[in-house]
């Protein structure tokens, strides 16, 4: 059972209190997009194995969404970060470069 | 005969004597006895039958590793089946029963299954059960369910009770012998929160039952000294009677505390679930003595010969006046010297190695004892017990060279480090071929959330087996400081791997050489199973049983996997382990329920008023985690006439329906209103202040996923109703939206669902009772249709809502949940001279229904959108964008062909079952009959006289009057008609009034 | 007679601990820039205390209030005093972009009291009581229910929880809290 860093009130907090909510970052499309582009946002997930970027809701406690860097393998946590994010910081993205040189980056 | 000495056993307390029972047999132990020791004491060695040939078996081991001597314990409420008596402590009064036997443990019938032992080898299940086909349901299952499992299940309900406790520390240590003490030290000394636990009810593990010395000391007093330095600690927590059972993703290890096993009645709880987070984890569990396949080793009185160490050591108990020692190592030595100081007679060491001149073999010669190097145990003689062995060459095929009398057999196999905790969240082995064992790999443990080694396993855990290298390790491990303690050892010579006895044994004696004693396999099985082309371990596992009995094959795994890699003709590495999962060893049930049981088995959501309905004959119907009444049984009425009553009771006079449950969420903002139209379907920024709207929410897939009644509380607030099941989803949905999406916006939210009791007053009498709770002007110039009003009934602090689920005279009235009784009490009393009268949900839904209003969970599944149901007047056309416009236009959505909203109307005036399809024409791609509708809601109108129902059908709104058949059940076809789905005061006259 | 009542009209049980419905409290939520002057004013007129920092509670006398989270603060009040306070709130923070809600009739609050009271909350919640600080507001789940508690005095924590799951949670307590039950007996 993981436990997450809330980076909102700093608990950190076993995955009873959180709520998961899959993959982070996606784009939203709404009216007006493309067939293909509603269906990427809608329905395409990543499942890597190895470094994710994903939603998590501290549910029992402040309530707030926040992001989450994990290897989806080792279950490492490279690190949380806010909800209000475009993508993951620049320095968590050196930070998990530096630990999979193999990664082959965000998006 | 196995007997209780008159000296000695450092655990019991002869002051102390406990009685007990055994097959209603009166026996009796002492104070510190486990169940197993106590029953050897009183002669008691065979202990219950094996699961398939019912063959005797006795007490094999002393620990978590034994695989045979399994009871019933406990009567009634206290009853619990294949409890281990090696790790169940004796308390006085302890009523035990063998299992798996009939008609007595003595003499069984089943064990017509030995002499068919032949007809039964591995996968005997598979080969045999397969065909024919009908003979499966009748004739097999029903036998094998007859004689499948070893204890019967209780029948009675728990009378114990169990609890969670949740720990954090720095470190945690599993296991409490040297190792686990050394550890412990060493981390509580550099400062770092400690927990320490062991399974047993006593510290020091195997040193103290071989009396080493540890820096010069006994260990008993090392251990003992060492557990008082550890108490004066407040950075320390030490626990006895708990087992690490499983060890979990980021530290998460689990702590089995059998707080009262030992003591039951004194009102402590039975067991105690500890779920630790542990900074990092030490493993010192120790190692297990294997087993030696030697034809005949399952007869009781063959023994582990540290379990027989530990016998006459800590409880006194001799396994047999004339014990023979089997082993291929040193260690088994030390078993012959405590029987010796014992004043037992040691006929001879069987060695299988080819010289045995360490230390402990030449004091046990000094003692007298013939050692017999190179040899073997051919077989063991005996039925229910051992009466002798026939000792062979080790090197031979088993030709007996002498018989040897005896009453126990005490065998050394060697031993395997315990690598379970290890191993379970994903720590790797490597095969260490000089001491033939499976050893954690140091270079591949399991990782926690920094990618860091989460678990060190230290002592023989490690792989360790002298006292002096366990030491070492442990204190090395857990970053002690200065020098570990020492230990005073006898230097011991190698083992030597011994996986068959006689290493050229025949299919006779391997047929007779058992793997896993409780589950019946044996060294031929496994070999059957490589001829037959079974090559992973897994397999081979489930195919012929080996190690999927209660103790998982602690005891005998290793030798398993090597006569499988023999077979295979492969080195044991490339064969592997099967995979190690927790538990450790079983725990109850009861304590992985804790304290979720009985009333608080799961939370029950109560409103206000659920103390009235329950003491005025509430139906009750499970919504969410709440519980509504589905109507209210009055004395001698059965539930169809109390909702039938109801109904009318409303369409006539006036009802009271409690709803409280349903979701309040204030959204508030300058974007409030942008926030809302992106949320529902229509149109909510429009919506004036006082008005009350209608509306629906979507899924981004378009899909509709909630409805309720939107209210605009001032300029820049919105209350929004949900249902009953959506209130903390629907909050949580746009909590998601305002904090991931539209962060930007000024918009908050607040779910209040729980601050308001809330009441439905419906029927024609609904005015007249309000008004004379009075305070407020309620006609209906003053509060049109569709509108709120803030002010005080009757003294209550109100709002007032004029909306209608029932298609009658209605309102909707919150009030603090904190007056929320004396609210419903108050219109109960005013109401009387009305024919007030409280309705439950059955009633609603009907009503609902009669009204052609949806209901979601009725009409939505997940696979229906607001078009579907005739909904479009509820979308606005106006805007750009709604959670879920864009799925509504993709092909398939906007299909004429989806099935749609209609009322359907039996010719018959029967109610159609639930859930019906209605046929069409024509078979589909896999020949089976089209469908072309559904029911989705269905009920018997009192109203109407008779069914009405809601359905899908395609096309259904252009299809008006025709009649489709609906399949029930026994061939009959039901015939309905479409109609309109309003089937009643369809221009709704009666709800404006 | 005041026709308000808390969920379970302070029932108590005494065990190894004395777990009590501790009756109505007066409960406001208030969501804004926590780090406003107004909001700083707002706080100190209504329940005299400070804006907490997070995940503190700040306590004056019987008022109190709670961080909930970055945007969220839990005013304490006397039940009472509730309706006076919302409105005194609201006009504080006018014009400012905020949310004030009464959820005193939403909630119940429990005390734990005893020498051993943290034991009765370990045993329910996923919280580390060995670095718990003093003056914390700790929002968890008690069980399987959402729980908020904070150490109300030298033996003492209160917990607050919705009110629907008043008789769940008082189960729940009484159940801990049951004499030999104790986690750490002397």
């Amino acid at each position: 059972m993981l436990t997450l860093e809330c980076p909102y009130c700093g608990v950190k907090a076993e995955e009873t209190e959180l709520q998961a909510g899959g993959e982070a970052h996606l784009k939203r499309y709404g009216p007006g997009a493309s067939d293909e582009e509603f269906e990427g946002y809608l329905f395409m997930r990543k499942n890597p194995k190895g470094v994710h970027f994903e939603r998590w809701r501290h549910a029992y406690g402040c309530g707030k969404w926040f992001l989450a860097a994990r290897c989806t393998a080792t279950l490492e946590v490279f690190g949380t970060y806010p909800a209000q994010s475009t993508q993951p910081p620049v320095d968590l993205q050196a930070k998990i470069k530096a630990k999979r040189p193999n990664w082959e980056g965000y998006k | 005969m196995s007997t209780r000495l008159s000296k000695g056993g450092r655990l019991i307390d002869r002051s102390k004597p406990l009685s007990f029972t055994f097959n209603g047999r009166r026996m009796q132990g002492y104070a510190g006895d486990t169940l197993a020791s106590a029953l050897l004491g009183a002669d008691q060695m065979l202990v219950g039958r094996s699961f398939k040939y019912h063959r005797p078996r006795g007490i094999i081991a002393s620990g978590a590793e034994e695989p045979n001597a399994l009871v019933g314990l406990g009567e009634g409420g206290k009853f619990e089946p294949n409890q281990r008596t090696t790790t169940t402590e004796l308390f006085d009064g302890a009523v035990t029963a063998s299992q798996n036997h009939w008609p007595s443990l003595e003499f069984d019938v089943g064990a017509i299954n030995n002499k068919l032992g032949r007809f039964l080898p591995g996968g005997f299940y598979y080969k045999t059960f397969m065909y024919p086909r009908f003979a499966w349901k009748h004739v097999f299952e029903p036998i094998i369910r007859q004689s499948a499992g070893l204890g019967k299940a209780p029948t009675a309900r728990d009378e114990d009770h169990y609890e969670y406790a949740y720990a954090f520390a720095d470190v945690v240590v599993a296991g409490g012998g040297i190792a686990g003490l050394t550890a412990a030290l060493a981390a509580a000394k550099a400062g770092k929160r400690v927990w320490l636990m062991e399974q047993t009810a006593d510290w020091g593990g195997r040193a103290v039952v071989d009396a080493i010395e540890i820096d010069g000391k006994p260990a008993e007093d090392w251990v003992a000294e060492t557990v008082a330095a550890l108490s004066a600690m407040d950075n320390v927590t030490l626990r006895t009677r708990t087992m690490a059972s499983g060890l979990f993703d980021h530290g998460y290890i689990m702590g089995y505390e059998r707080v009262a096993d030992h003591t039951p009645g004194d009102g402590r709880p039975r067991h105690r679930l500890w779920r630790i987070r542990a900074g990092h984890v030490i493993t010192a569990t120790g190692a297990i003595e294997r087993s030696l396949s030697f034809a005949g080793n399952d007869i009781p009185g063959v023994m582990l010969a540290s379990a027989v160490r530990d016998y006459v050591v800590n409880w006194a108990v001799s396994p047999g006046d004339r014990t023979v020692i089997v082993t291929n190592n040193d260690d088994a030595y030390r078993t012959a010297l405590a029987l010796l100081d014992a004043g037992l007679v040691v006929p001879t060491v069987i060695d299988a190695r080819a010289e045995a001149k360490g230390a402990l073999p030449e004091a046990v010669r000094a003692r007298g004892v013939r050692v017999l190097a190179g040899h073997g145990i051919a077989k063991v003689k005996g039925g229910k017990r051992v009466t002798g062995v026939s000792v062979c060459i080790q090197e031979g095929e088993g030709a007996e060279i002498e018989a040897i009398a005896c009453d126990a057999v005490a065998m050394s196999g060697g031993w395997s480090p315990v690598v379970h905790l290890w191993s379970h969240c994903g720590g790797k082995l490597i095969w260490d071929a000089d001491r033939a064992m499976f050893r954690p790999d140091p270079n591949r443990p399991a990782t926690g959330d920094d990618g860091a080694a989460m678990v060190t396993a230290v002592g023989s855990a490690n792989g360790h087996l002298t006292a002096d290298e366990v030491l070492t390790d442990a204190h090395k491990a857990a970053g002690g400081e200065g020098k570990a303690p020492a230990a005073a050892i006898e230097a011991e010579a190698p083992m030597m791997p011994v996986w068959i006895m006689p290493q050229g044994a025949g299919p006779a004696l391997r047929m007779k050489m058992w793997l896993d004693p409780q589950n019946d396999v044996k060294v031929s099985d496994v070999q059957l199973a490589a001829r037959e082309g079974y090559e992973s371990v897994e397999h081979t596992k489930r195919y012929t049983t080996l190690g999927m009995a209660t103790d998982q094959g602690k005891m005998s795994n290793i030798n398993g996997l090597a006569i499988l890699s023999d077979a295979l003709h492969r080195p044991i590495p490339e064969t592997g382990t099967t995979t190690f999962r927790p538990p450790y060893t079983p725990i109850s049930i009861g304590a992985i329920a804790g304290e979720a049981r009985g009333d608080i088995f799961q939370p029950l959501r109560r409103t206000p008023m659920h103390g009235w309905h329950e003491t005025h004959g509430a139906h009750w119907e499970p919504v969410g985690l709440w519980r509504r009444p589905y109507c209210f049984l009055r004395t001698g009425e059965g539930v169809h006439d109390a909702v039938n009553r109801e109904i009318r009771s409303v369409r006539n006079a006036v009802g009271l329906l409690d709803a409280s449950t349903l979701g309040k969420i204030i959204v508030k903002g300058p974007d409030a209103g942008k926030f809302l139209d992106m949320l529902y379907t229509n149109m909510m920024s429009t919506l004036p202040v006082g008005k009350c709207r209608y509306g629906l929410m979507c899924s981004e897939n378009g899909f509709l996923s909630d409805d309720g009644v939107v209210v605009r509380l001032s300029e820049d607030t919105w209350l929004c109703h949900t249902t009953t099941g959506g209130a903390d989803r629907i909050h949580g949905w746009m909590e998601d939206w305002l904090q991931c999406e539209w962060w930007d916006w000024k918009v908050y939210t607040a779910n209040v669902t729980e601050q308001y009791a809330q009441v439905a007053i419906a029927g024609p009498n609904a005015r007249k009772l309000l008004e004379k709770l009075g305070g407020m002007d309620l006609s209906k110039e003053a509060i049109p249709f569709m509108e709120w009003r803030e002010g005080t009934l009757g003294g209550f602090r109100a709002r007032v809502h004029r909306i209608s689920f029932s298609g009658e005279l209605s309102f909707e009235v919150a009030v603090p949940a904190s007056e929320g009784r004396a609210f419903w009490d108050a219109l109960l009393a005013a109401g009387e001279e009305f024919g007030v009268a409280p309705y439950g949900t059955e009633a609603m839904h009907i009503m609902r229904a009669e009204k052609g209003f949806i209901m979601i969970g009725d009409e939505t599944d997940g696979t229906v959108i607001p078009q579907d149901l005739n909904l479009q007047w509820a979308i606005s056309k106006k805007k750009a964008d709604y959670l879920g416009k864009r799925a509504q236009e993709r092909s398939h959505m906007a299909s004429p062909d989806r099935w749609k909203l209609v009322g359907l109307e039996t010719l018959d005036g029967s109610v159609i079952p639930d859930g019906a399809y209605a046929v069409a024409e024509g078979v589909n791609a896999n020949g089976q009959r089209n469908m072309q509708g559904r029911v989705t809601s269905t009920y018997y109108s009192p109203t109407l006289n008779k069914g009405i129902a809601m359905g899908l059908v395609k096309h259904g709104p252009d299809r008006m009057g025709e009649v489709i058949d609906f399949p029930v059940d026994d061939g009959k076809v039901v015939k309905a008609r479409i109609v309109d789905p309003v089937f009643f005061d369809k221009d709704g006259e009666k709800q404006n009034v | 007679m005041s026709k308000a009542v808390s969920a379970l009209g302070g029932a108590s049980h005494k065990g190894f601990a004395e777990v009590a419905e501790a009756g109505l409290r007066g409960m406001i939520t208030v969501r804004g820039d926590l780090s406003s002057a107004a909001m700083k004013k707002a706080v100190k007129a209504a329940a005299g205390t400070a804006v907490p920092a997070a995940r503190r509670i700040e306590i004056a006398g019987d008022k109190a209030t709670a961080w909930m989270s970055p945007d969220e603060l839990l005013v304490m009040v006397p039940y009472e005093a509730a309706q006076d306070t919302v409105a005194a709130l609201e006009k504080a923070l006018a014009g400012e972009h905020h949310l004030v809600a009464d959820v005193s009739d939403a909630r119940s609050v429990f005390t734990i009291q005893g020498a051993k009271a943290p034991e009765v909350l370990m045993k329910l919640c996923p919280v580390d009581f060995g670095t718990l600080a003093e003056g914390e507001i700790r929002r968890t789940r008690a069980a399987q229910v959402a729980a908020a508690f904070w150490k109300s005095g030298a033996e003492e924590f209160t917990l607050v929880s919705f009110r629907s799951v008043a008789g769940y949670v008082m189960g729940l307590l009484e159940v801990s809290s049951r004499a030999g039950g104790e986690i750490f007996p002397a």
